[in-house]
């Protein structure tokens, strides 16, 4: 706290001056290190000025400097709750430019560890700000389905978090035996840990009363804020890339979309827990239609062969030293490839020169775009809607600082 | 530019609406890989905006995103790239102006106020300069930092290092100091780009020389 300037007057009384108030960079409500820099009007919020980039690694240069498969991991470290939906992203960037399609199991994959990412990000988003605005249990009973859900990632490719599981060309390998099953149960059980966790939040006196109409985004102002995601959606549009452009063949799934009406905190919250029931239903059409089949494509260009194809195959083995060596060329040309990441549209711009390594790779991050509202939504709001605003925009710095 | 398919029609047909809407700004559009690409003319950014935004045929009223690139080879030698989304038409389209260290480029913060944090961004990463932005300030690097990152002609260690000095109780500001040379391999294979008939290729000679 600073400049807290109080000076007295003749009569006695006193002129009360706007405070500037640090929120940050170390805060626990501040979901990682962000600064917000406050005028403060008493208890009244008069100006927001967020400070980021304090967790700024430069992303974007490291991978101008790295092939086009060595940038895959840089995905899972942008929004480190979410990672899969963002290296598929980068993927049908990277396809589209290839002119490469894989085979439709790894599209089922994809999609299917999307929506398992989808649940990982909101129970993460919901809890947190449960124990932001004062409940402590949903913390304690969603993130013991979260751990259950980086158990799957574990399964299928080694890693809890980072996985670099979804690559240019399809995903890196096939599921292992019994996954289908152990999801399919998980799935069966699943939305009742949403319905008591909704028990908990939704009706709840304290919880209401610090979100209910705060932070309210109308409709226009959510558009041209560029939100996107279940921000854009709570606030009434009904926008989601899945349906409008949909990509790995979303167009086969059946899901519906869930929008809000009123726009504020609440709202936010209540999309946010519909989606998780969605992504369920979503998980478990890819359980079922899921056909069998490659996981890559047939290019040895682009992918790998398999291991056991190169202890006998010299050519196979000259593939496999050139992809992870020189890597593939990309044809020139540039890009830009959406998805519905669970925060909003996570796109990336590509710029191919026809190297082996991308010219330039631009990440828009929905998160960055969310916050730069804050000033805007925060302003005449108490001192103690900040974090219950900041958490329902569902803010990660390894995206918003890249 | 190949024909149009029946899938990319209506791209085609926005593209020469644009073209055909702000004939003095629209230097170039086209459609590749299916995407509206429109290059105009840097003075008229903001009047191409506001006509896209609020034209009905086009209605391009979100601001997806905004970035720089860097072609240091170029007379000019940035690119400044809108993606915008319409979302009454399910439509992107991409418009790109030019831009150099010393012109620059007007704000767009009236058109679309999501613009702010992009061009400030933009403005730190690439020193790229904006007229009539409100509060044009770094974003992402550090406080007092310098120079612009992502052009192609700063290194990717940089010029500076931090580390928390014991003797002076503070986190202090040095050059950067590598222990090994920053190491960058040249893997583009000769072999991808040969071009010239190799001596004693018989079999190369009809197809290279058509007129033989």
């Amino acid at each position: 706290m600073s400049e807290n300037a109080v000076a007295p007057k003749a009569d006695g009384g006193a002129e009360i001056e706007n405070y500037t108030l640090n929120f940050g960079p170390q805060h626990p409500a501040a979901h990682g290190v962000l600064r917000l820099v406050l005028e403060m009007d008493g208890e009244i919020i008069d100006r927001v000025d967020p400070h980021i980039g304090l967790l700024h690694r430069g992303t974007e240069k490291l991978i101008e400097y790295k092939t086009y498969l060595q940038a895959v991991p840089y995905f899972d470290r942008l929004d480190y709750v979410s990672p899969m939906n963002q290296e598929q992203s980068y993927a049908l960037a990277v396809e589209k430019l290839l002119g490469i399609e894989p085979p439709p199991r790894a599209k089922y994959i994809r999609i299917l560890f999307g929506e398992i990412t989808r649940i990982l990000n909101h129970i993460m988003n919901i809890a947190s700000y449960a124990m932001d605005v004062g409940a402590m249990t949903p913390f304690l009973w969603t993130f013991e389905e979260r751990e259950k859900l980086m158990g799957f990632y574990d399964d299928v490719c080694g890693a809890r978090m980072h996985a670099a599981y979804v690559r240019p060309g399809g995903v890196a390998y096939d599921l292992p035996a019994g996954l289908v099953e152990r999801i399919r149960t998980w799935a069966a059980e699943y939305p009742a840990v949403v319905d008591k966790m909704e028990g908990l939040l939704s009706e709840n006196r304290i919880f209401k009363q610090r979100t209910v109409d705060i932070g309210v985004v109308s409709r226009e102002q959510a558009v041209a804020w560029g939100f996107t995601g279940p921000n854009l959606r709570a606030s009434g549009v009904p926008w989601d890339l899945r349906k409008a452009q949909p990509y790995d063949g979303f167009e086969n799934i059946d899901f519906d979309v869930p929008i809000g009406r009123h726009g504020d905190c609440f709202d936010r919250y209540l999309v946010r827990v519909e989606e998780m029931r969605q992504s369920v239903r979503i998980i478990n059409q890819c359980l079922d239609k899921m056909p069998d089949g490659p996981v890559r494509v047939n290019d040895r260009k682009v992918m790998p062969p398999p291991r056991a194809e190169m202890k006998g195959s010299m050519e196979a083995l000259i593939h496999h030293f050139k992809l992870y060596t020189e890597g593939y060329h990309v044809p020139a040309g540039e890009v830009y490839a959406a998805t519905e990441a669970p925060k909003g549209e996570f796109a990336v711009y590509l710029v191919s020169d026809g190297t082996n390594r991308p010219y330039r790779c631009r990440i828009r991050a929905p998160g960055f775009v969310h916050l730069e509202a804050m000033d805007a939504m925060l302003r005449g709001h108490m001192l103690a809607d900040v974090p219950a605003v900041l958490g329902s925009i569902d803010i990660v710095f390894g995206e918003v600082d890249r | 530019m190949t024909e149009p398919s029946a899938l990319s029609k209506p791209l085609y047909d926005t593209a020469d609406a644009i073209r055909a809407a702000l004939p003095n700004a629209v230097l170039a559009a086209q459609v590749v890989r299916d995407e509206i690409i429109v290059t105009v003319r840097r003075e008229t950014i903001v009047e191409v905006l506001i006509a896209l935004r609020d034209d009905p045929r086009f209605s391009f009223s979100q601001l997806s995103d905004l970035c720089g690139v860097d072609y240091p080879e170029r007379a000019e030698r940035f690119e400044v790239v809108y993606n915008l989304l319409s979302m009454p038409r399910n439509q992107r389209v991409r418009v790109k102006i030019t831009a150099s260290e010393d012109t620059p480029v007007p704000s767009v913060i009236a058109v679309h106020s999501c613009a702010n944090w992009l061009e400030r961004e933009v403005w730190d990463l690439y020193g790229i300069f904006f007229t009539d932005h409100p509060d044009l300030r770094r974003i992402l690097t550090d406080y007092g930092f310098e120079g612009h990152p992502l052009r192609k002609d700063f290194p990717l260690t940089g010029y500076v290092e931090v580390r928390y000095d014991e003797d002076q109780k503070r986190v202090i500001y040095e050059p950067v100091k590598l222990t090994q040379d920053f190491r960058t391999f040249d893997f583009l294979s000769p072999w991808e780009g040969m071009r010239h008939i190799l001596p004693g290729d018989e079999k190369a000679v009809p197809a290279a020389k058509p007129g033989a």
